[in-house]
């Protein structure tokens, strides 16, 4: 036990490589392949054609037949490895195959059949990352109308959040008014009791105000975070009232100071908020599963899933879909990798 | 990749962005700053707090205050109604027929023996997922926190999942544990027989809990991580020199250091695992059977998805919900004041 724990607790230098390192080394590598490996393996998939995805046990990458034009067929022929009655191979282009057994061509002499076994042939095949996947999928998936609504809800909800959210804090943070704790009070307690608890009445609520079935009653609702609000409040706090009651001095009214006090010097605070509600509304699932039910404003998630509950699912579309799903916030991530983690480790919020 | 090779082309685009959003930026705050000041002028700077909470106390009263007090009106009536206005009183009927059991440990015994299920669900989900939580999330913190090479590389990939959606989440292990999946690939090509992950209650709940570890450790991770690096060193020196061996250093010094941090991770994933809905609704739907059907779920279902729509049941089941929630923050507070 005493090893385990020398393992886990002791900083050592980069001088000599002891045993605790390798084994940190071991674990962190092995945790990569868990961590990320699932998601390299849904890529992988997603390049397979819907034959190639079928097959067990998988390969780890995507393989297609080589195909070739041969004269007199219309259609690019698949070809095989054939081993011929003699004893020799052959690389043939199938032309059909009936039962047991095969018809290819020589392309070079396109003339004459040779039926052979289909035991007896081998498909050529190469590595490909073919995009056919991507291509019907987003065909069938109505996948730019899906796209459209999560852009949409995503940016306009980001936007609201950060201006509630900030106009609220500056009030919190700056002004000494009667109910300011009580009011504060009630939306960190919030914090305890999520919506997803209260998923009926809420429902009730879209539907008074006439928000189911429109993107706004996904989009306003959540742009109240109470998250955000004590992220920013507490960011606020630092700003140095002198500057307020200068500005003040100068004839700004409270909006203007506002808008190019307050705002300008909060602006790390207002980054890593505008990242996290990137993140909430591009990955949101419950509200847009209870407020909307016509598929043309589905976002990309509820499409998503909508998409597997099909009686027959068509992995292969779904995959590419998911990468493509998955691939925004991926991008944001590799960007500003930095700002999300440290972020979170301040703030202590996802 | 370097940073500087990857900024130059971004930064000018950035830049250009930044002005052309600072034009417009200006615009809006000028034609909102005659509205403001004509406010101020009316009522006067020391109304001027109430109208910037105004926006944000709307939403938050109308979408969840609201809400959650109509929830009480909704687990005291009956009925099929949705509005509220025609539902008839029932009193703690709801109540009485959540609670209706023989024996509160047999949910077959019980009237809304789902209800129960998913209670017992939750609970084994809850303790599982969140010891294996603390347990990754210390380790792997642990080990980032040494000094080692490719530490940044690490802390990203550990951490990524967590920005994954739920349902990419649950895809991406679907796709893996299916029959003709990548692991059972694995395992027959180890000579081994295939297991039915997604079919067997067992293997379904077992996976439910590792893919949520899976999802939403790194989260964790960086909270310890961030608690182990604010630890001061001298305090590892004063130990060495009084000849502290390793095992008495992590329980007497790290561990007591990283209290607030643990506190932290403890409740964030307890709650968070009690209120466990999406993800696992896209992974197993509550599958199979009812072997990984959550509160939440019953919620949910009784609410939006069976036949018969039991608003009354779905709120009366939030209630009780909600009230263990806060039962387990005033605990977690408790705990907080007793370590202070």
């Amino acid at each position: 036990m005493g090893e385990v724990v020398s393992f886990l607790t002791r900083t050592r230098g980069r001088g000599r490589l002891d045993v605790t390192d390798i084994i940190t080394y071991t674990y962190l590598v092995l945790g990569t392949f868990i961590m990320f490996g699932p998601v390299l393996w849904l890529v992988l998939s997603s390049f397979k054609s819907s034959g190639e995805i079928v097959n067990f046990p998988p390969r780890l990458l995507p393989y297609r037949q080589e195909t070739m034009e041969v004269e007199g067929y219309d259609e690019p022929l698949p070809l095989y490895d054939v081993t011929l009655e003699d004893g020799s191979t052959a690389q043939l282009a199938q032309v059909r195959r009936i039962g047991l057994e095969s018809q290819l061509v020589d392309p070079a002499n396109p003339e004459e059949i040779i039926k052979v076994n289909i035991e007896d042939r081998q498909p050529v095949e190469s590595v490909s990352f073919a995009l056919d996947n991507y291509i019907e999928g987003i065909e069938s998936f109505n996948f730019w109308t899906y796209l459209r609504n999560s852009v949409v809800v995503t940016i306009t909800a980001t936007i609201l959040t950060l201006l509630f959210n900030s106009m609220a804090a500056f009030a919190l943070a700056k002004y000494h008014f009667k109910g300011r704790d009580a009011i504060f009070l009630i939306m960190i307690s919030t914090l305890m009791v999520p919506v997803s608890v209260v998923l009926v009445p809420v429902f009730l609520v879209i539907n008074g105000v006439g928000w189911n079935n429109n993107l706004l009653g996904v989009i306003v609702p959540g742009a109240a975070t109470p998250t955000g609000i004590f992220l920013l409040r507490q960011y606020m706090l630092t700003i140095p009232d002198e500057l307020l009651d200068s500005a003040r001095i100068d004839g700004a009214s409270e909006w203007r100071i506002y808008t190019q006090v307050i705002l300008p010097l909060s602006k790390p605070a207002l980054a890593v908020l505008a990242i996290f509600s990137v993140m909430w509304r591009w990955n949101d699932f419950l509200w847009p599963l209870i407020v909307l039910s016509r598929s043309e404003l589905f976002t990309l998630q509820i499409g998503l899933n909508s998409f597997q509950g099909e009686l027959n699912i068509q992995w292969h579309l779904i995959l590419a879909m998911t990468v493509l799903t998955l691939l925004p916030i991926t991008l944001v991530f590799a960007f500003l990798q930095r700002n999300i983690t440290t972020g979170i480790a301040t703030s202590g919020m996802k | 990749m370097t940073a500087q090779a990857r900024s130059g082309p971004i930064r000018t685009v950035g830049s250009w962005l930044g002005q052309v959003f600072g034009k417009i930026w200006n615009v809006i705050v000028s034609l909102f700053d005659v509205f403001f000041a004509m406010l101020q002028q009316r009522l006067g700077i020391e109304r001027m707090p109430y109208v910037f909470v105004l926006p944000n106390l709307l939403i938050f009263g109308i979408f969840i205050l609201f809400p959650m007090l109509l929830n009480f009106f909704y687990s005291f009536t009956g009925g099929i109604e949705f509005f509220p206005a025609d539902r008839t009183w029932v009193g703690t009927a709801n109540f009485e027929q959540l609670l209706d059991c023989q024996s509160f440990l047999d949910p077959n015994t019980c009237h809304e023996d789902l209800f129960w299920r998913s209670i017992f669900n939750t609970i084994g989900y809850v303790v599982a997922q969140v010891s294996l939580m603390v347990v990754f999330s210390m380790i792997t913190a642990l080990a980032l926190n040494r000094k080692i090479r490719g530490r940044a590389f690490f802390r990203s990939v550990y951490f990524y999942p967590v920005l994954l959606s739920p349902i990419v989440v649950a895809l991406i292990w679907k796709w893996i544990l299916q029959e003709n999946g990548l692991l059972n690939g694995i395992i027959t090509g180890l000579g081994g027989e295939k297991m039915p992950f997604m079919v067997d209650a067992s293997w379904a709940r077992f996976w439910v809990v590792m893919i949520s570890v899976w999802a939403f450790m790194g989260f964790y991770t960086l909270i310890l991580l961030a608690g182990l690096q604010a630890i001061p060193s001298d305090v590892y020196e004063a130990a060495d020199m009084d000849g502290a061996n390793n095992w008495q250093t992590f329980w007497k010094i790290t561990l007591p250091l990283l209290m607030p941090n643990m506190m932290v991770v403890l409740v964030l994933s307890l709650i968070r695992a009690v209120q466990v809905f999406d993800l696992v609704f896209a992974f197993t739907g509550g599958g199979p059977g009812s072997a990984t059907r959550f509160i939440v779920q019953f919620i949910y279902d009784n609410g939006f998805s069976s036949p018969v729509r039991r608003y009354g049941i779905a709120a009366s089941a939030s209630l009780l919900m909600a009230g263990t929630l806060v039962i387990l923050t005033l605990i977690q507070l408790r705990f907080n004041r007793e370590e202070a």
